[in-house]
């Protein structure tokens, strides 16, 4: 049986924004889309691992702050022409509060970081994303 | 009036070549003639090239007609469509036509073009076989498309490719056969050949290349084609598209001199010299025609020996080659390949991105290039070529562009501004930039539709309509938006557009926004947010909420996200002056927090990086403690303002460029622009302080300060353009302010004041910022006003509360 972890409540997350919740298994990212539905993955792109949680939420998908590539709220999917998938978390909603339930260690796997073994063969392409202008950038 | 009697023109063809003709005489001499016009096809005079378009689906058949009946009606042309010439009769100076109509001439004008060569194939005249030459053919395309046929087509040319993507467009399964190893061979190198056909190949179609057909098969009517290797290659339709050969049979009959073509000299008159030709069916100096360019040449100099006037004499000019397939970019002119050993090659490729060029010189010049997946130097290339410019200097660079090959480093792409007014914009129709330019100033020209008109640039093949559209901003000042420049996925509207509705509608929400221009999805997407929520922000100061949800990460944290997600800090130091109490925090600061980097900027500011995101208010709150606020490094607005020392110091300085320099960062800092915004003050022309490479620079002379806008040291480097020398400080302040704000409301999201000054123009910027002084001083208001809104220090406001969910994790959980 999934174990289901109370989080926190929806008005705790902005909408169209994202909030995080460090676990065992890593730092996971839980959105907010406009339609108040709640959503969860490991907050590491599976480009170069940045934060998802601080992108830029729009329908369902996240663009990563790092280097824009576009994040599938529901799969953890990367949108073509990027590929690589980040794990996503059971998330649910009940009467306003927000559960998530981790998924089980794979086996050989201990306490870690984020992404585990069956992703790794999506992991980072050195491919980079073309389909976006807007770039993070310094001074 | 003028009594002498017109003479009689009589214009066998109705097509592209005769009419141009008719339409430069008319310019001429529109009383010498009475002008009769014999058509074959029942139609007015259309655009032959565009007949692959209507095929795409990409226009209709009206939208491709150059001359309205009307046309002929006003300009009193007697017109006969759909009844041609059948015989000429040059001693009594007549011709006859298939109604039995006898019209008598004083000139004759021959423009029966071409028919399609075609193949000695059994089968030929069976149902289902098409020639691709004029709009009646095309309906016999269409129907069969319509009815989801399959179709083959003979001849893998310009026009054999064309016609099978128009076939593919409208979703039927097409197969090429072609003779030769590769495709488009007389335009194509081997290479480039081969790059179309893995293109056209990944885009549906399918290829026989080497290809000898043998049969058209079927009884009653076409089933498929059958190759001379046995092969069969099963079709409903065929369509016969391997080339053209000049129409001579009236000419012949007549005993006009004919070979492959009618036979005309340079002043376009055939062996009789009561007769003229144009177009695809003559043969000048050993040559046919099939290009457009060289047609419009041949109008030019007929009609001007018709209009009497001797000086006019034919020469072919260099011609180029595009093909009309959207989204397939092939240039081609001159030579494909060195032939000789004094030919040399330049290539360069990039099979990754399917580019290919290739330019091929002759003692260092260049006489033919070959292009393909990137076309943008094109016309570039060209120019080279027809100047015979001797490209020795430019040859490291050439291979990657004028933009690298230009010393000048002015932008990228085509620069219309540094553009010479003898550069041949429209290859087609031989058109200048100057042409165009004084066109639109004669005329008062306001739209892509009107420039065509009156210029003919860009109404044949239609490659060059972006050139042409941005000559007529540059020349008008006026923002003209291409139809399909669109904003992001969510709406075909431009930046342009949305902004002016913004401001009509009085639209002050984005998802008013949204809902009045009919966008696509509900909450936008990463590229539209951030941009509408920039612009109703410049709209409606103090009145439209910002949206930090739409704003990218570094302007939501007021920090700068790095590859590790932790994030730098830059305090403000107002114009790059420090003091050591500021010194001593900022070390504080650092050990307290264990910061790992700290960084001196170029834009004179100190850089504390590797903060994690929980920890930032705090290391705001000890900054504050000393005095110090946010420095904006991460925002699309004010960043900073570099400074020298200037006459407080510096033994050279002739002003305070310093205090200037914190004067303008303390009227400008807080405020959010379409892109950075940095400026530098530098105390003499000797120019420390870099300002020529800013988005605003100041350089104190003796007599005053010069202000210098539009530079940009980054990707693409670009000097200042000088805007205004004034005496007093105030004034400074009154003319940055001004051009800031103007940049914030004309500038699109994301444009910096380079691209910005470029697209617009300097006349523009001038007549906006110093010309029009009122408008000057209200721009200056408006800021002034705008800025009464944004001049709080956001890490003062997250230090006491605001937005704290921003930097604190929602659970942690076990």
């Amino acid at each position: 049986m999934p174990e289901w972890i109370k989080v926190g409540t929806l008005s705790d997350i902005p909408r169209l924004g994202a909030r995080t919740v460090d676990t065992h298994q890593g730092q996971v990212a839980v959105f907010r889309t406009n339609e108040d539905e709640v959503f969860a993955l490991f907050n590491k792109c599976p480009h170069k691992g940045g934060p998802l949680s601080e992108g830029i939420v729009s329908g369902k998908v996240v663009v990563c702050p790092l280097h824009n590539w576009t994040i599938d709220l529901v799969s953890g999917e990367a949108t073509a022409p990027d590929e690589g998938c980040t794990r996503p978390v059971a998330a649910r909603l009940v009467e306003g509060e927000i559960y998530l339930s981790l998924p089980p260690l794979p086996e050989g796997e201990g306490r870690g970081e984020g992404e585990l073994s069956g992703h790794r063969n999506h992991l980072p392409l050195t491919r980079p994303s073309a389909t976006l202008s807007l770039k993070g950038e310094g001074i | 009036m003028n009594a002498v009697p017109r003479q009689k023109l009589v214009v066998v063809g109705n097509g592209m070549a005769g009419m141009r003709t008719v339409e430069e005489l008319l310019a001429l001499a529109p009383a010498r003639f009475e002008i009769t016009v014999f058509g074959a096809e029942p139609h007015p005079n259309y655009n032959r090239i565009m007949l692959s378009s209507v095929l795409a689906g990409e226009k209709a058949v009206d939208d491709i007609v150059i001359n309205p009946r009307a046309w002929y009606a006003d300009n009193g042309v007697t017109l006969h469509t759909g009844d041609p010439v059948l015989a000429i009769d040059p001693a009594a100076k007549t011709v006859t036509a298939a109604s039995g109509l006898v019209v008598p001439y004083d000139r004759l004008l021959l423009s029966t073009g071409s028919k399609l060569l075609m193949p000695p194939l059994p089968g030929l005249d069976l149902p289902g076989v098409v020639a691709f030459r004029d709009i009646a053919d095309v309906e016999k395309m269409l129907a069969a498309a319509e009815a989801g046929q399959r179709a083959v087509v003979i001849g893998g040319g310009l026009l054999g490719l064309e016609a099978a993507w128009g076939l593919r467009r409208r979703g039927m399964p097409v197969a090429v056969v072609h003779l030769m190893p590769t495709l488009m061979e007389r335009q194509l190198d081997v290479e480039a050949g081969h790059l179309l056909q893995k293109d056209l190949t990944e885009r549906g179609l399918h290829f026989f290349t080497g290809a000898q057909s043998e049969e058209i098969m079927g009884s009653d009517r076409a089933e498929g084609l059958k190759l001379a290797d046995g092969r069969e290659v099963p079709a409903d339709l065929v369509v016969v598209a391997i080339g053209i050969r000049p129409n001579v049979d009236l000419a012949k009959a007549a005993g006009l001199e004919v070979n492959r073509g009618i036979v005309v000299g340079d002043d376009m008159r055939s062996s009789d010299p009561s007769i003229y030709g144009v177009g695809e069916c003559v043969e000048h100096r050993g040559q046919v025609f099939g290009l457009v360019a060289p047609l419009w040449e041949q109008a030019k100099v007929c009609a001007s020996r018709l209009a009497g006037r001797d000086e006019a004499h034919y020469e072919t000019p260099p011609l180029s080659t595009r093909l009309k397939i959207t989204g397939i970019d092939v240039f081609s002119a001159g030579q494909l390949t060195a032939v000789d050993e004094g030919d040399e090659e330049l290539v360069y490729r990039d099979s990754a991105r399917g580019i290919y060029k290739k330019l091929v010189l002759r003692e260092d010049k260049v006489v033919g290039a070959v292009m393909y997946g990137d076309v943008a130097d094109g016309a570039w290339y060209f120019q080279l070529m027809r100047e015979k410019a001797d490209i020795a200097a430019l040859r490291d660079r050439m291979i990657f562009g004028q933009a690298y090959a230009d010393t000048t480093c002015k932008g990228k792409g085509t620069d219309v501004a540094a553009m010479a007014d003898s550069t041949q914009v429209c290859g087609c129709n031989g058109v200048s930039k100057g042409a165009i330019v004084a066109a639109i100033k004669a005329k008062g020209l306001t739209s892509l539709e009107e420039v065509k008109a009156h210029t003919k640039a860009g109404s044949s093949c239609g490659q060059c309509s972006s050139v042409v559209l941005a000559i007529l901003s540059h020349t008008t000042g006026e923002v003209v938006e291409a139809k399909a420049a669109g904003l992001c996925g969510c709406t075909d509207l431009g930046h342009d557009e949305v902004r002016r509705v913004i401001l009509t509608q009085q639209l002050k929400t984005m998802d008013a926004v949204r809902t009045a221009l009919g966008w696509r999805t509900a909450d936008g997407c990463v590229k539209c947010r951030p941009a509408l929520n920039y612009y109703l922000l410049c709209a409606w100061p103090g009145e439209y909420v910002d949206d930090g949800q739409s704003r990218f990460i570094n302007e939501r944290a007021h920090a700068n996200i790095q590859k590790d997600g932790t994030y730098s800090v830059v305090p403000r130091m107002w114009g790059g002056v420090t003091t050591a109490a500021e010194l001593r925090a900022i070390a504080d600061v650092a050990d307290k927090f264990q910061i790992p980097t700290v960084k001196v900027t170029g834009g004179q500011r100190i850089d504390l990086l590797g903060v994690r995101k929980d920890q930032l208010p705090a290391v705001w709150a000890d900054l504050n403690k000393a005095g110090m606020v946010s420095g904006h490094a991460y925002a699309k607005g004010l960043r900073t303002v570099k400074t020298c020392v200037g006459t407080e110091w510096c033994r050279f300085g002739t002003q305070d460029s310093t205090g200037l320099g914190i004067k303008l960062e303390r009227l400008m800092w807080g405020t959010w622009t379409p892109h950075k915004f940095k400026l530098a003050v530098s105390g003499c022309p000797r120019n420390c302080a870099e300002a020529t490479i800013k988005d605003l620079g100041v350089i104190c002379v003796e007599a005053g300060y010069d202000i210098v806008v539009g530079g940009n040291g980054g990707i693409e480097l670009r000097g200042t353009d000088h805007l205004v020398r004034v005496a007093r400080e105030e004034e400074v302040l009154e003319y940055a302010g001004a051009f800031l704000q103007i940049y914030r409301e004309e500038a699109r999201y994301l444009e910096r004041t380079a691209p910005w000054v470029e697209r617009v123009g300097m006349d523009h910027v001038k007549q906006r910022v110093v010309e029009d002084a009122a408008g000057r001083r209200a721009a200056f208001a408006r800021f002034i006003h705008s800025q009464t809104y944004v001049q709080t220090d956001p890490w003062a406001e997250r230090v006491r509360g605001m937005e704290a969910h921003e930097f604190k994790s929602l659970a942690e959980v076990e």
